[in-house]
């Protein structure tokens, strides 16, 4: 086993994040695991970020890189915001994110994805992976975990979902990436947004459901301790 | 009306003892002396009109554009200096253009309307500069729908229904405030347009015009653009009809 953990390489979060319309909103989520090199700097990390009220985004790749983009269109998008008299839409949040990720390719490493609620056009989901494209799509995936994900939505994504079916199978999505990927883990978190506003969801690792040759989570002596009737120890 | 501020006029960075900026006011007298710029808001779009008065018979018609579009979905109709009105166009166009490469979308009309003021009062601010002598009428169709300003020399902008500068003021506007605006189509509104011009126009004072019109409207697809050439004249025909049959009463 390699005992030598960079522990100074540059935090990146291997990731997974899921954005998906649903009929009357956007759902976004994403797993919790920041590494550095073999090392999890951060097990419960939130990588759903608030840009505006109405507006959120998931970020992948270096948690630097995606950290400082996500200030600057913050900040711009609170100054538009007040210019404009009314909240931004989704679109404009998005191509603001773009055009910083496009004029800085050849120094950023982050994969976006830009999900929110406006009067104008309901909820919308937009990916900005690592060049600066920029595309809107009804449901989109992104990070290292989403590599074992695309079949899956491929199979089980349908137009015009509920609130609660488009949860479920983000939640879904997000743990089958975390069981295979090992730069994905820890907790999954997903963001509903909608006309009414912002809900945020917590799922604890150890109530996720356990897929094809997973093990039950074996936590730690205490568990078994603070039990009702102590069992003597399975070795 | 012409009350003369005698020392206090010198400078647009002085003002009177009784709060004016008379540079300000003698600019809106150049608006005032130009020829008479409508625009309407009916309940699907915009229709602006420009009584283009002709100095020579030598001037090609259809030369001399008053009414330019400043992007897709948006134009503007300008009273007044004419040279004045290229730049704060020129500058419209390249706050719509930078607003658009921005932030992905095309400039909300409040916010163009805005920004021209803005440029037109930050003329007003400096010894160096000297304010604007023209009058503009802004009309655009965005998602909250079509919506027309008036931007004043002084930097004033509102939104209105229905607007007059130039000569004609006065009179257009009695004839505007007639008008049912939420019940009319542009269609009928552009007819309506060159009937007020036809009338206001003053066939002692000057000579001949030219009728310019424009329109963005859900007919045109939400985009600016001169009003289609048969609609045009069969406006002047029912314009000429109109003042023929208030003359022979």
């Amino acid at each position: 086993m390699d005992l030598n953990m960079n522990v100074d390489a540059p935090h990146s979060m291997g990731t997974t994040i899921i954005g998906v319309t649903y009929n009357g909103g956007v759902v976004l989520g994403a797993d919790s695991r920041t590494s550095t090199g073999m090392y999890v700097a951060n097990r419960a990390s939130d990588k759903i970020t608030q840009l505006t009220d109405n507006v959120y985004v998931c970020r992948s790749g270096s948690a630097a890189d995606s950290q400082i983009v996500s200030d600057y269109v913050r900040y711009f998008l609170h100054q538009h915001t007040i210019q404009l008299g009314q909240p931004a839409t989704v679109k404009v949040a998005a191509n603001l994110i773009r055009l910083l990720s496009y004029s800085n390719k050849n120094m950023l490493q982050t994969g976006l994805i830009v999900g929110g609620w406006d009067k104008y056009e309901g909820g919308k989901i937009y990916g900005v992976p690592l060049g600066g494209t920029l595309v809107e799509q009804p449901f989109t995936i992104g990070g290292s975990g989403s590599s074992y994900l695309y079949g899956f939505f491929d199979q089980a994504w349908k137009e015009g979902m509920t609130k609660d079916e488009a949860e479920q199978l983000v939640v879904k999505a997000v743990s089958l990436a975390i069981a295979r990927d090992g730069a994905s883990g820890g907790v999954v978190r997903t963001v509903i947004i909608n006309s009414e506003g912002v809900t945020r969801n917590f799922y604890p690792g150890d109530k996720l459901p356990l897929w094809h040759e997973e093990l039950e989570p074996q936590n730690s002596l205490l568990d078994i301790l603070n039990a009702p009737s102590p069992e003597p120890m399975n070795i | 009306m012409s009350s003369i501020g005698t020392g206090y006029d010198l400078s647009v960075t002085t003002f009177s003892p009784d709060g004016r900026v008379f540079q300000i006011e003698y600019a809106a007298k150049a608006v005032d002396n130009s020829g008479t710029v409508i625009g309407i808001k009916c309940k699907d779009g915009i229709v602006m009109g420009v009584e283009k008065l002709i100095a020579s018979k030598m001037i090609l018609p259809g030369s001399n554009r008053r009414i330019h579009s400043v992007h897709r979905h948006s134009g503007m109709a300008v009273a007044g200096l004419a040279a004045d009105g290229r730049q704060i166009v020129a500058r419209a166009k390249s706050e719509a253009t930078n607003y658009q490469s921005g932030y992905g979308e095309p400039i909300p009309v409040k916010e163009l309307a805005e920004r021209v003021a803005s440029y037109v009062h930050l003329c007003t601010l400096y010894w160096w500069l000297r304010p604007f002598g023209c009058g503009i009428i802004l009309g655009g169709y965005d998602r909250d729908g079509p919506q027309l300003y008036m931007v004043e020399p002084s930097g004033i902008s509102y939104r209105y229904f229905g607007a007059a500068i130039g000569k004609g003021k006065q009179a257009a506007k009695t004839e505007i405030e007639k008008l049912n605006l939420s019940e009319m189509t542009c269609r009928e509104g552009v007819i309506e347009v060159a009937k007020i011009i036809y009338k206001v126009h003053d066939e002692a004072k000057d000579k001949a015009f030219e009728l310019e019109m424009s329109w963005v409207c859900d007919e045109s697809k939400q985009q600016h653009q001169k009003v289609p050439d048969e609609l045009l004249e069969e406006a002047k025909a029912a314009a000429r009809t109109a003042l023929e049959e208030m003359d022979a009463d």
